[in-house]
């Protein structure tokens, strides 16, 4: 048994930590966020030198090994510095389901592109009575000749607004929730027919809702089989959730670190806070719950890596987000609640990190809904 | 022992009812269905519906403008107001200085500003907090030196709530710095419009100017703005302080949410072909918080009790701040929760007035996660819950 971080590892933190030095300070960020694209494409550029859009993939499709460990480094040193580029939606999930289900034909181009940082991806996954439930698929997409016609609305769609091309579940056949019947298609953003709302995020990221009416989309842009695309869709998903939690763990510590020296600058009754008990315990909770969320997203990390069944896995992740979903209420809340007035203001970090960890809560199924599929698998 | 109105109470929740069905004003209503964030204009303006009704201030005493209205009565009213979306008299006016200008101010003072309080006529909002000053109110370092006919005031105040908006502020400042912080605080009245003051807003984390911060540079203000004694104003503050914790239990105000939130709930899908409210998870969570709810209720409605045959409300009201704001703030996750990813989209522009976009996101629900945001504030602002609990331990208990 080993816990610590293997030398590629340790490299990959080192990497992110120099990076945050030099260009991702808060002022940074508050920059690009202000910015019209919402992310730096120097930054993203960089991400590609450096070789980070290639941590997702395995040496087979040219990338660094595909390890959910290495991405779980990565996005704690992302979370700890509010990292908005759309890493998650472009590499790990958009270029994740490439990955697992495109041909030798769609692979190289599109996998290398992303790798190179000159391509974004967005994915539609989500509808609006569909909630969490990736099944839940009424965007339909009828075949016409050598053509898909799609008709539907995506909601929360991820870097849907900056992405060139999308990968959007359809159903192809079946009825709404049916496992069977899903598929995956590529579809170029400019199409015709494709309309997008799109806004920033409570917690800074750019999404849209799209809207498909009457697209037409060649069939060769359908992704791995007809019919068949719902298990590689889970899997990426997993593995972004696994993601986000990582960087969920990320900004709690930071958010611990930031209250704790808080608590000993900030003096009433003549005495920095800190001297008080009550609120002594109350920050070794939140160290409580930042230490077993580290834990527990270790733990579905390295069972991502292992070769194990899917449904374990699934159930490995859903053990973590719903843990780490727990552990961000209660130490986001906390962080706020003893920094007093200003962790609500916008010029502080906390109230940002607050947002931030709220966010991930929510995406990719919340607490509740990850407790229920944790029971279910 | 009976909790049960009596017929006169529920003759007046009828009275209560109708005006509010016929007089709030249905451009307001209109907004506070929609969730559109209400302007200077619609609470001045609902405010002044009230004051023609004469129902503008029901806590204060009858000489002034109050109802004289019963306990029970106040809280039917609070409860229908709530029923009907109609928002509460701004606090800062009404609720805080009023009741330190009645108590402790002069004929003069009383004459010069309680009728434009009560008529709406004059926006107030407060000057407490300090940078430094903020759980511990009473080491504040706003200095106000005697100066002939004036005071001049120098310092700084924070989160003072829609100041932009304010004609005048009440401030507590430092006289006296040789004696116990306490005791060399005085109480100022302070027109907003003197030289010497800057009001720059503070964004919260759900983009919204809601508090400010207000800088006074060599403000010179009349020593007829003084209310009460020279060094005393720190026994006034403390009883605008327990005037501030009435109605802070928003037990009407967190009924009528979790009554939507039920419908709500009945209409969202659940991704699995039934309903949130048929998820037992979800069900659990709302029961529990109506549940909380009941029994604050039953708390608020024992402290009215004991208050209607005369007596004070004791330190034991700490408890309502405390449960109130929490269960609020419990409220708060639970639309989050409800509104599912359809709470993240940052789209502020459609809650203001005048937006004609397409919405993003039905029933608020890009609303709900800049609530959650913005009321953690609840249970820091009145005295945060922590010092609730310091007032329970040493008042309530003896520690």
């Amino acid at each position: 048994m080993d816990f610590s971080y293997s030398e590629e590892q340790q490299m990959l933190q080192d990497s992110v930590q120099k990076f945050v030095q030099r260009h991702y300070s808060f002022d940074d960020r508050n920059a690009i966020l202000a910015s019209p694209k919402g992310y730096s494409e120097e930054c993203w550029s960089l991400f590609a030198e450096l070789g980070w859009l290639t941590v997702p993939y395995s040496e087979d499709d040219g990338g660094f090994g595909g390890l959910a460990t290495d991405l779980m480094v990565l996005m704690e040193e992302f979370g700890k510095a509010m990292v908005v580029e759309p890493f998650v939606p472009t590499a790990v999930l958009g270029g994740g389901i490439i990955a697992a289900l495109g041909d030798a034909a769609q692979k190289e181009p599109l996998l290398s592109a992303v790798m190179e940082g000159q391509l974004q991806l967005a994915c539609g996954l989500y509808e609006a009575d569909g909630r969490y439930n990736l099944a839940n698929v009424a965007t339909s997409a009828k075949r016409e000749g050598d053509e898909y016609l799609v008709s539907g609305e995506k909601i929360l769609v991820l870097n849907g607004a900056e992405a060139a091309q999308l990968l959007v579940s359809v159903r192809t056949s079946g009825e709404q929730r049916d496992a069977s019947g899903v598929s995956v298609l590529l579809i170029d953003s400019s199409s015709a027919g494709v309309h997008k709302q799109q806004y920033t995020t409570v917690d800074g990221h750019k999404a849209a809702q799209i809207r498909f009416d009457n697209v037409r989309v060649p069939a060769a842009n359908l992704i791995g089989s007809e019919g068949a695309a719902l298990v590689a869709i889970e899997k990426a998903v997993d593995k972004a959730t696994l993601c986000v939690s990582a960087e969920a763990v990320g900004a709690l510590d930071t958010l611990l670190q930031k209250t704790v020296e808080y608590s000993k600058t900030r003096k009433q009754f003549g005495t920095p806070i800190a001297a008080f008990q009550a609120l002594q315990h109350r920050m070794a909770d939140m160290f409580i719950e930042c230490q077993l969320a580290r834990s527990i997203v270790m733990m579905a990390a390295m069972k991502l890596d292992s070769d194990i069944s899917a449904d374990e896995k699934a159930k490995a992740v859903s053990a973590a987000k719903s843990r780490v979903g727990k552990a961000i209420r209660k130490v986001g809340q906390e962080a706020v609640q003893l920094h007093g007035g200003i962790g609500i203001t916008n010029e502080l970090d906390v109230g940002h990190l607050f947002k931030r960890v709220t966010g991930i809560e929510t995406l990719f199924g919340n607490t509740d809904f990850h407790t229920a599929r944790f029971a279910q698998k | 022992m009976n909790a049960a109105f009596t017929a006169q109470e529920l003759q007046f929740q009828q009275d209560v009812r109708h005006f509010l069905e016929t007089e709030f004003p249905q451009d307001i209503r209109a907004k506070v269905d929609n969730r559109i964030r209400l302007e200077k204009d619609d609470y001045v303006r609902w405010q002044k519906v009230l004051y023609e009704k004469s129902w503008a201030a029901p806590n204060w005493p009858i000489e002034h403008g109050g109802t004289g209205w019963s306990a029970v009565q106040k809280y039917i009213f609070a409860e229908e107001m709530a029923r009907i979306g109609a928002p509460e008299p701004v606090a800062f006016g009404m609720k805080m200085v009023a009741p330190v200008i009645y108590t402790y101010g002069n004929d003069e003072q009383k004459q010069r500003f309680l009728p434009d309080i009560l008529a709406s006529n004059v926006w107030w909002c407060q000057g407490y907090s300090e940078p430094n000053a903020g759980s511990d109110l009473a080491s504040l370092k706003t200095t106000a030196v005697r100066d002939g006919d004036h005071y001049v005031v120098n310092g700084t105040k924070t989160w003072n709530t829609l100041g932009q908006y304010a004609d005048w502020i009440f401030c507590l400042v430092r006289t006296d710095s040789t004696v116990k912080k306490q005791e060399g605080i005085s109480f100022l009245l302070i027109d907003m419009k003197t030289p010497g003051i800057k009001v720059n807003p503070i964004y919260l984390i759900d983009g919204t100017p809601e508090v400010n911060e207000v800088y006074f540079e060599d403000v010179r203000v009349p020593v007829e703005n003084l209310i009460g004694e020279e060094n005393k104003g720190w026994t006034y503050a403390k009883v605008l302080l327990t005037h501030e914790r009435t109605n802070i239990a928003g037990v009407p105000r967190s009924k009528v949410r979790l009554e939507k939130l039920r419908t709500l709930a009945a209409k969202t899908a659940d991704g699995n072909g039934a309903t949130l409210i048929d998820d037992p998870i979800f069900q659990k969570k709302i029961a529990e918080a109506e549940i909380q709810v009941l029994a604050l209720e039953y708390a608020e409605l024992r402290a009215l009790a004991a208050v209607s045959v005369g007596k004070a409300p004791g330190p034991e009201s700490s408890i309502l701040k405390v449960v109130g704001t929490e269960v609020a703030q419990f409220i708060d996750e639970l639309y989050m929760e409800l509104s599912g990813l359809q709470s993240l989209p940052f789209v502020p522009d459609q809650f203001s007035t005048g937006f004609d976009g397409e919405e993003i996101g039905e029933n608020g629900a890009a609303a709900t996660a800049l609530n959650y945001f913005n009321n953690r504030k609840a249970s820091i602002y009145g005295g945060s819950n922590e010092i609730q609990k310091n007032i329970i331990c040493k008042a309530v208990l003896g520690l």
